[in-house]
């Protein structure tokens, strides 16, 4: 797909300006954007949020939300025609025919109680003006194009009795009724697992090649980036900020906010330092700009960068909006090889080597949680969903150990069953060697200061109501940890500058700070009760890259600093090499592997993990990797295949899979697998 | 606008109780020269049946109905928020028992079972506040309770309890606060039902005894000579009106200001 000759235009975005009348003023959302888009390649548009990514997006369709939204200026030019000077009954007959477009909740972007063949059916007779039996046939074909296995059957169900994939499927089928010669994909895969990532990918793929339509790929995602796109323009505060073909950017990213980009991307082969980061935030984009939006933030910025905006540059296939492409020579431009020195930055701590462990912190022993499923008026147990089945753990004192899988795999079930928030069914866990799940009332409560938690959503781990002093002092006034209202108060200050905060952000309220100053607060409100272990649930997944790199290095400098052990949940493997000492991953309620990371990662065994490895999106072209693809989705963990709970799935099952669960199988250096495959 | 007039109605309403405690008024002079008077400038609201001045009637009976309602909408609201959030924390057998309790309540249209009650017991103000606080805490009990099953779900809870919060801790730092708006906006509505299930009562007998004048027994004595003299129901009637409008449109504004989209 890289061949792809098309040099014609299909669209054509010039001065494109997108406005929001808001309490603050007139907010700049998308900002003198333009790109083109050719027939048949994908572009994608890259950014993280707030970029005015999916704004640019809603635009070309005209969908800005009004009256609060309007474009203000510019020119969207589908084959030459302006599509903002169309009636918008004319309009109507672009979106769906020729442009159309998936989004990425699917879950919601679907009607729960219309069944999927009539609202795929509607799209055909809307776009096609088939109806009855002709539209019912094409729904099929549909269906069978974007591989939903038994279209017939599926045709008549609804949206609540599909997988979230299936439901991304059904979205794409929808958007594909009216032939269009673009399709807008924002963040299509943002909301699925991996494994399922890389069918959809697929999917895109093979129906861009069946039907030669262009795609706008919207995404804050290098690796699906790296993976799909024929040409990337990267958004920043607004606006373009640097095009390039796919290839060459990833070779030579040239705008610093692009390099940047890279650099803070977690990877094993980064552990032994920290991160690099973006200081500082975005600036609001309410006023002018009369200097670069990037200067603030960057490490190359000089009084050229300060003192006007850059204009954009091209050259060749390529262009960027910045000074240092401009009057400064190649020969002098701090980038590249002297860029390498500046990043590495001054502060960087020593070395961190594999954590030495003095000793197990916690002990997990068996441990299961079932769940009754209950139906009928007398509430009659009819099942047990098995969210966690059997599970065995140890942390050592200072280590990090990573709980890995997909969703529904039972991975935060786990953490809150450590924690007692959640009781488990049967098993133990001892930390320092007493079974919390034998304490009871006030003998836990007292315990509860040595184990904490940190949250995906970091907002809604923090009640809104109360100041962010409040908040991390919650644990001292609770537990009674610290009666002295002024010792109390220093011990917040303290905690909120050990976790890189401003003092006074003690009163304020969590609305009013950003998503990973807020995973801050809660950092620190788990800290102020001094605990040994932190379960980590999914910290960084909910922020952006650059952010995410700045609370993985604050994580890392706690460990070091306060001896702290993490479990670490997470499905993302690249922030898993990066951080823990030891992976488990998790498969339908069960561990199927587990060892050192760097075995784990680099030699593993179970099938299941080495299609997650695979399903990755990789954004180095040499390490790229023959895609394992899995087929199907995960189970019901109420239903459980017999044998090995991976059989169905799996490429390499075999007759001993379908009928036991594979056994423990040691293999080097406290790497195990359960797989017939090494027995 | 709309908020100044509701404002201003419920203000002249708290005044007016307030200054028929304390200034003389005299609703209870019988001058039989005067029966069925219309308005005129010695009495602004004429008299009713009895000769009495309907002006001065009405602001002691505005003192029943405020206090009538303050106090039912305060009971139901602090026994019905109580109910439903032990309810709804606790869950198990107690949840089970009081959720039958609360449909069971639900069952019988509410004033029905307050005129039950109220006949029950004998007329009186006393029962009248007892009988409508008995059937106004279900109400905020279902609300309270949905609230705190939803709230109780989220992470900052689970949050505070890991940093060992107590139950009354959660439920006091945690769930009432973020529950106060909806609960707010109920009870402001609920101050309007009150004031119409209070003069229902009262027209039907079971409320305010004679010679105490309140608005509903004011409309149910009027609406006897309805057609000659107008004036005897109009007057308790448009007071009745005034402020269960201006209590709806104060609930309707602290909704939507209240309602701030908290993720």
């Amino acid at each position: 797909m890289n061949d792809k000759p098309g040099t014609d235009i299909l669209l054509s975005i010039r001065n494109l300006t997108t406005c929001f009348e808001t309490a603050n003023g007139l907010l700049h959302a998308v900002d003198d954007v333009s790109f083109d888009i050719r027939r048949g390649e994908t572009f994608a548009l890259l950014g993280e949020s707030g970029c005015g990514k999916s704004m640019t997006s809603l635009s070309i369709m005209r969908l800005v939300p009004e009256p609060a939204g309007r474009i203000t200026r510019g020119q969207v030019l589908l084959d030459g025609r302006d599509l903002l000077r169309l009636p918008e009954a004319e309009m109507r007959r672009v979106r769906g025919n020729r442009i159309a477009m998936i989004f990425q909740e699917p879950m919601t972007s679907l009607n729960p109680v219309l069944s999927v063949g009539e609202q795929i059916g509607e799209a055909v007779r809307l776009h096609r003006g088939l109806r009855g039996r002709a539209a019912r046939e094409v729904v099929l074909a549909l269906l069978d194009a974007v591989g939903i296995p038994d279209p017939a059957r599926r045709h008549d169900e609804y949206p609540h009795q599909l997988s979230g994939g299936m439901k991304q499927r059904v979205m794409i089928a929808i958007a594909l009724a009216g032939e269009p010669d673009l399709l807008i994909a924002d963040e299509p895969t943002t909301a699925l697992d991996v494994t399922i990532q890389a069918q959809v990918l697929a999917l895109l793929e093979r129906l861009q090649e069946e039907t030669g339509m262009a795609v706008l790929l919207i995404t804050h995602d290098l690796g699906v980036v790296a993976g799909m796109a024929d040409r990337v323009a990267v958004m920043y505060a607004g606006q373009i900020v640097e095009t390039a073909p796919r290839d060459a950017f990833f070779a030579e990213p040239r705008h610093p906010y692009s390099r940047k980009l890279f650099e803070s991307l977690p990877d094993i082969a980064k552990r032994d330092r920290p991160l690099s980061v973006i200081p500082g935030s975005v600036p609001p984009l309410y006023r002018e700009f009369s200097a670069c939006r990037f200067a603030e933030r960057c490490a190359f910025a000089w009084e050229d960068c300060r003192a006007s905006v850059p204009r954009w540059i091209t050259e060749g296939e390529r262009g960027v909006r910045c000074h240092l492409y401009d009057r400064v020579p190649a020969s002098r431009r701090p980038l590249g090889a002297e860029a390498e020195a500046t990043s590495s930055t001054p502060s960087a701590a020593p070395a961190l080597s594999v954590a030495s462990h003095d000793g197990e912190l916690l002990e997990v022993e068996a441990l299961q949680v079932h769940f009754p499923i209950q139906k009928g008026l007398f509430k009659r147990t009819v099942g047990y969903v098995r969210a966690v089945d059997g599970v065995s753990l140890r942390i050592g004192k200072g280590a990090t150990v990573a709980l890995v899988g997909e969703s529904g795999c039972g991975k935060t079930t786990i953490g809150k069953a450590i924690l007692q928030l959640i009781r488990p069914t049967a098993g133990r866990v001892l930390l320092e060697g007493t079974d919390l799940t034998a304490l009871r009332g006030e003998a836990l409560r007292r315990r509860r200061r040595d184990f904490q938690i940190i949250f995906q959503d970091p907002f809604s781990s923090m009640n809104p109501r109360m100041q962010v002093g409040d908040i991390i002092q919650e644990g001292l006034v609770a537990l009674g940890l610290e009666r002295d209202p002024a010792r109390r108060q220093a011990r917040v200050d303290a905690l909120l500058e050990q976790v890189g905060l401003p003092r006074e952000a003690k009163g304020r309220y969590p609305h009013e700070f950003s998503g990973g100053q807020r995973q801050r607060i809660c950092i620190a409100r788990a800290l102020a009760v001094g605990p040994k272990l932190l379960v980590c649930d999914e910290p960084t997944s909910a922020l952006d890259i650059s952010v995410q790199a700045q609370i993985l290095n604050l994580l890392r400098e706690l460990q070091e600093a306060l001896g702290l052990s993490y479990l670490f949940i997470t499905h993302n493997l690249s922030v898993v090499g990066y951080l823990a000492d030891e992976v488990a991953v998790m498969y339908l309620g069960r561990i199927v592997e587990y060892g050192p990371v760097d075995a784990v990662l680099n030699r593993a065994r179970h099938p299941y993990t080495q299609a997650l490895l695979s399903a990755i999106p990789v954004i180095d072209q040499e390490t790229r990797r023959e895609v394992i693809r899995l087929e199907g989705d995960l189970p019901s963990p109420a239903h459980p295949p017999e044998g090995c709970h991976f059989h169905t799935r799996c490429p390499h099952a075999m007759d001993a899979c379908r009928r036991r669960y594979p056994g423990r199988t040691r293999l080097d250096g406290g790497h195990w697998v359960h797989c017939y495959l090494y027995e | 606008m709309r908020l100044k007039f509701a404002l201003f109605v419920l203000a002249c309403w708290v005044l007016l109780a307030a200054a028929g405690a304390w200034l003389p008024f005299e609703p209870y002079r019988i001058d039989l020269a005067r029966i069925l008077d219309p308005p005129d400038a010695t009495a602004w609201l004429g008299h009713d049946d009895l000769g009495r001045p309907i002006w001065d009637r009405l602001v002691v009976g505005a003192r029943y109905s405020l206090w009538v309602a303050v106090l039912v909408v305060g009971i139901s609201l602090a026994a019905g928020t109580f109910i439903g959030a032990v309810s709804a924390y606790a869950g198990g057998w107690l949840d089970h028992l009081l959720v039958r309790v609360i449909d069971i309540f639900l069952a019988f249209p509410g004033i029905l079972l307050a005129i039950a009650l109220a006949g029950l017991m004998g007329p009186g103000l006393d029962n009248v506040v007892i009988a409508l606080s008995l059937v106004g805490w279900v109400g905020f009990a279902r609300l309270a309770r949905a609230q705190v099953l939803t709230l109780k779900q989220r992470d900052h809870v689970a949050a505070a309890v890991s940093l060992g919060a107590g139950p009354g801790r959660i439920v006091w730092r945690h769930l009432l606060p973020l529950m106060a708006a909806p609960l707010i906006v109920e009870a402001t509505f609920a101050v309007a039902g009150i004031v119409i299930a209070e003069a229902g009562l009262s027209f039907l007998g079971l409320g305010i005894q004679p010679p105490e004048p309140s608005w509903g027994s004011m409309i149910r004595e009027g609406s006897r000579y309805m057609l000659v003299t107008p004036h005897m129901v109009l007057a308790p009637g448009i007071a009745l009106l005034l402020v269960v409008l201006a209590v709806n449109m104060l609930g309707d504004r602290l909704r939507d200001r209240l309602d701030v989209r908290q993720s």
